[in-house]
């Protein structure tokens, strides 16, 4: 038995050095390289970080375009996605309620027009992205808080859809944090 | 909506494209060959001079399963003494994470041992940045690496003409991890990188949003896990809901590579067997039985996902992008469906979308996936998984046309048989015999569900979430009915269990067979000889496949999605 274990020990420790300690710092010194893509890509304004590129943030104002909703609330150091069935009846009563809570804030808008993400979680809870429906829907309750023409909205909108990969591959979206920064800058 | 169904058409493309090359690739290094790897055999030669193995020596069956369940014991107790101790090592901890529960720690470290990642943790509040890197990353490497030797050792096996050398588990260890995995994880690291994954050993940063709030972001060294992660098909993520996080999964491109990532050397080794054996026409025939049946389950569960959940349908809004419960929007619907059927065939189990709010059908495909548990499957396991339903199918269609069952020149006798079946019952029985005894568990607790705490959705929807637990825990999968309360001793000892019992068995049930196989007398095929890899045998091989898996599981699935789905159109 002892016989047998030396070597497997011997092997492990080796091994342990290569893959859990050489490996991840081959990478950390190429992510050196890159230091801005190796930290994940933080947004700074004013000298401080206000965000990352790709995690959502929560929005509540009515100033801003929202994003989905959130099963952690936009928790970054805790995530999850909500894991209710699609046949629960209180998972459906609570899509419910944010569609007719959604019509409250956005009187102009009709229910066939709301697009699915925005009234359902995302798997992380930290989706960045609604559909450019989903930021459609929304044009008439911010032009009338900000008092801004809702066709410059639109554009600012098309200005910030991200296409499908190549043009060819994936879906279209919209980054809500990259596009309620571009709408505090505008005007 | 077109735009989601080429991207999935590129990724399985590219997958099998780059597979053939890859697999005879894989095959030269099982071989022996030259490869442009060879600069790697210094160091190799190195660790095997200070660890004092031969890596020449030749042993058979039994000498190399003892040291295959010789380092996985090693590394079983290094990982309790990693995680119940996380708390108190100094190094690569800026969150001060504590030391895990022992029951949890115990199912953590067979799930990584077993390469199944079912995480009872999540990683960004459960394990310190030392544990990820010095536990659950190298034994995704390691654990791979054992599935990719035995089947090396299977190969060797049945490439013989007669004798009982097998190879060397070691020496077969070793270069699965510096020649296949380590390489390609380095350059799929470098590509993560590039697209914004972090890799950084700060802790979390602080953060005030564009509207005032204060959030805490965790970060960590990502990009070095999620390559292996995907490549040794292990699942487990760095961080709670795995790749659906937007930095494990920051965009539309590292979603291809990572899918690309987890069926590539599932897929290889199907080629890898026929460059080996010089039988690309029975890797063909493996091949088309595989991807007939991964298509059979993925197809239906994008076209539902596509649709959307009925019940929201009947809310009248918009559900163009389809169901998006627990979805990203930036991977869409079609794309988490094919990655999640991809990811249960293959024993995988990354998500990038959460399967408990699947539509009921899908995650009923997902479970069958795993309940076959012969498509693609695992790194290693899975041929070694299929290489047992072939045993079954020869023995069959030797019955059916009056042959002695041979494969590849050797006869297929009564002791290679009753493995075979044992080995398959095996996984049947773990995951009926689990679920059964929770579902009795949480009928005989009064108040079951305040006290117990397990399910996350009522009725069949709450069968579904035990019934795939178990399933996963026993394909090997990791990934799970999220919703599920399986932090608890119940739930953490009784799927540890099985994820080690199946695990070892299927190991060692096909490589005993091979170790058989390989010291029988060698018949040049004939006329007489059954032509196993023939379309007629690969029609043979997907019914005895699909028809005991159907009937074995079809009354648990009507209990769970079926039910749910009806209940649902009613």
């Amino acid at each position: 038995m002892i016989k047998n274990l030396k070597p497997a020990i011997m092997l492990t420790i080796l091994l342990l050095l290569l893959l859990g300690f050489a490996y991840p710092f081959v990478l950390w010194g190429i992510g050196q390289l890159m230091p801005e893509k190796s930290t994940g890509s933080p947004i700074i304004q004013e000298g401080r970080i206000t965000g990352y590129e790709n995690i959502g943030q929560n929005f509540t104002d009515e100033k801003y375009f929202r994003g989905r909703p959130s099963a952690v609330g936009y928790n970054a150091a805790s995530t999850g996605g909500s894991n209710k069935g699609p046949s629960n009846p209180d998972y459906l009563a609570e899509v419910q309620a944010r569609i007719d809570t959604f019509l409250v804030h956005n009187p102009d808008v009709k229910k066939e027009n709301i697009p699915s993400e925005l009234v359902t979680a995302s798997g992380s809870g930290l989706d960045p992205h609604i559909s450019p429906q989903g930021a459609y829907v929304q044009i008439s309750r911010i032009a009338k808080t900000r008092n801004i023409n809702e066709e410059k909205l639109k554009e600012l909108i098309r200005n910030n859809i991200e296409k499908p990969l190549l043009g060819l591959f994936g879906t279209e979206r919209v980054n809500v944090l990259k596009l309620n920064i571009a709408l505090d800058k505008l005007k | 909506m077109t735009t989601e169904i080429t991207g999935i058409l590129l990724i399985f493309g590219l997958a099998v494209a780059m597979a053939i090359p890859f697999g005879k690739y894989i095959s030269r290094v099982y071989k022996g060959e030259k490869t442009f790897l060879d600069f790697m055999s210094p160091l190799e030669n190195l660790f095997f001079k200070l660890s004092g193995i031969d890596p020449e020596a030749q042993w058979d069956w039994k000498q190399n399963i003892k040291a295959m369940l010789t380092i996985n014991f090693v590394w079983f107790i290094l990982g309790m003494i990693i995680l119940v101790s996380q708390g108190v090592i100094p190094l690569w901890n800026p969150d001060g994470i504590p030391a895990m529960e022992p029951t949890q720690a115990f199912n953590t470290v067979v799930s990584f041992l077993t390469n199944t990642n079912l995480q009872h943790y999540s990683g960004e509040t459960g394990a310190s940045y030392f544990s990820q890197m010095f536990f659950i990353m190298f034994m995704q490497f390691v654990s791979a690496g054992t599935g990719m030797a035995a089947l090396a050792l299977l190969f060797k096996g049945l490439a013989n003409k007669s004798g009982n050398e097998l190879g060397n588990f070691y020496n077969l260890l070793v270069k699965s991890c510096t020649r296949i995995l380590l390489p390609v994880c380095v350059l799929i690291g470098t590509i993560f990188i590039f697209n914004n994954m972090p890799m950084t050993f700060g802790g979390a940063t602080q953060v005030i949003t564009l509207q005032g709030d204060t959030v805490n972001v965790a970060t960590g060294p990502v990009a070095a896990m999620i390559p292996i992660k995907e490549l040794g098909t292990n699942g487990g993520g760095f961080f709670g809901p795995n790749s659906t996080h937007p930095f494990e999964n920051p965009n539309y491109v590292t979603n291809i590579v990572e899918n690309i990532a987890m069926l590539l050397i599932p897929i290889s080794m199907i080629f890898a067997l026929g460059f080996y054996l010089n039988r690309k026409k029975f890797a063909y025939m493996i091949f088309w039985v595989m991807t007939a049946g991964f298509l059979m389950l993925a197809i239906p569960a994008v076209v539902l996902e596509l649709q959307g959940n009925p019940a929201i349908t009947e809310m009248g809004i918009r559900q163009d992008m389809g169901s998006m419960e627990g979805k990203e929007v930036r991977i869409g619907s079609a794309a988490s469906a094919f990655w999640g059927i991809a990811n249960t065939v293959i024993s995988c189990g990354s998500v990038n979308s959460m399967h408990d709010s699947w539509t009921p059908l899908s995650g009923m495909f997902a479970m069958l996936g795993m309940q076959l548990n012969a498509f693609y499957g695992g790194v290693g396991v899975g041929i070694i998984n299929m290489f047992v339903f072939i045993i079954i199918a020869v023995f069959i269609a030797g019955l059916m046309v009056g042959r002695t069952p041979e494969l590849l020149g050797k006869k297929i006798e009564a002791k290679e048989v009753k493995i075979a079946i044992l080995v398959a019952v095996a996984h049947y029985i773990f995951i009926l015999g689990g679920t059964a005894l929770a579902v009795y568990i949480y009928n005989t607790t009064p108040e079951a569900a305040e006290t117990l705490k397990w399910l996350n959705n009522p009725s069949n929807h709450g069968f579904s979430e035990m019934l795939y637990e178990f399933t996963s825990a026993s394909a090997n999968n990791g990934s799970g009915f999220e919703g599920l309360g399986d932090n608890t001793p119940f739930w953490n000892i009784s799927t540890g269990l099985v994820m080690l019992l199946n695990r070892f068995i299927p190991i060692i049930g096909p490589v005993a067979i091979a170790g058989y196989l390989s010291q029988k007398k060698y018949i040049p095929e004939s006329a007489g000889s059954m032509r196993i890899d023939s379309p007629i045998f690969g029609i043979v091989l997907f019914s005895v496949i699909v028809i005991i898996g159907a009937l074995i599981f079809f009354p648990v699935l009507a209990l769970g999605p079926i039910s749910e789905f009806l209940l649902m159109i009613k």
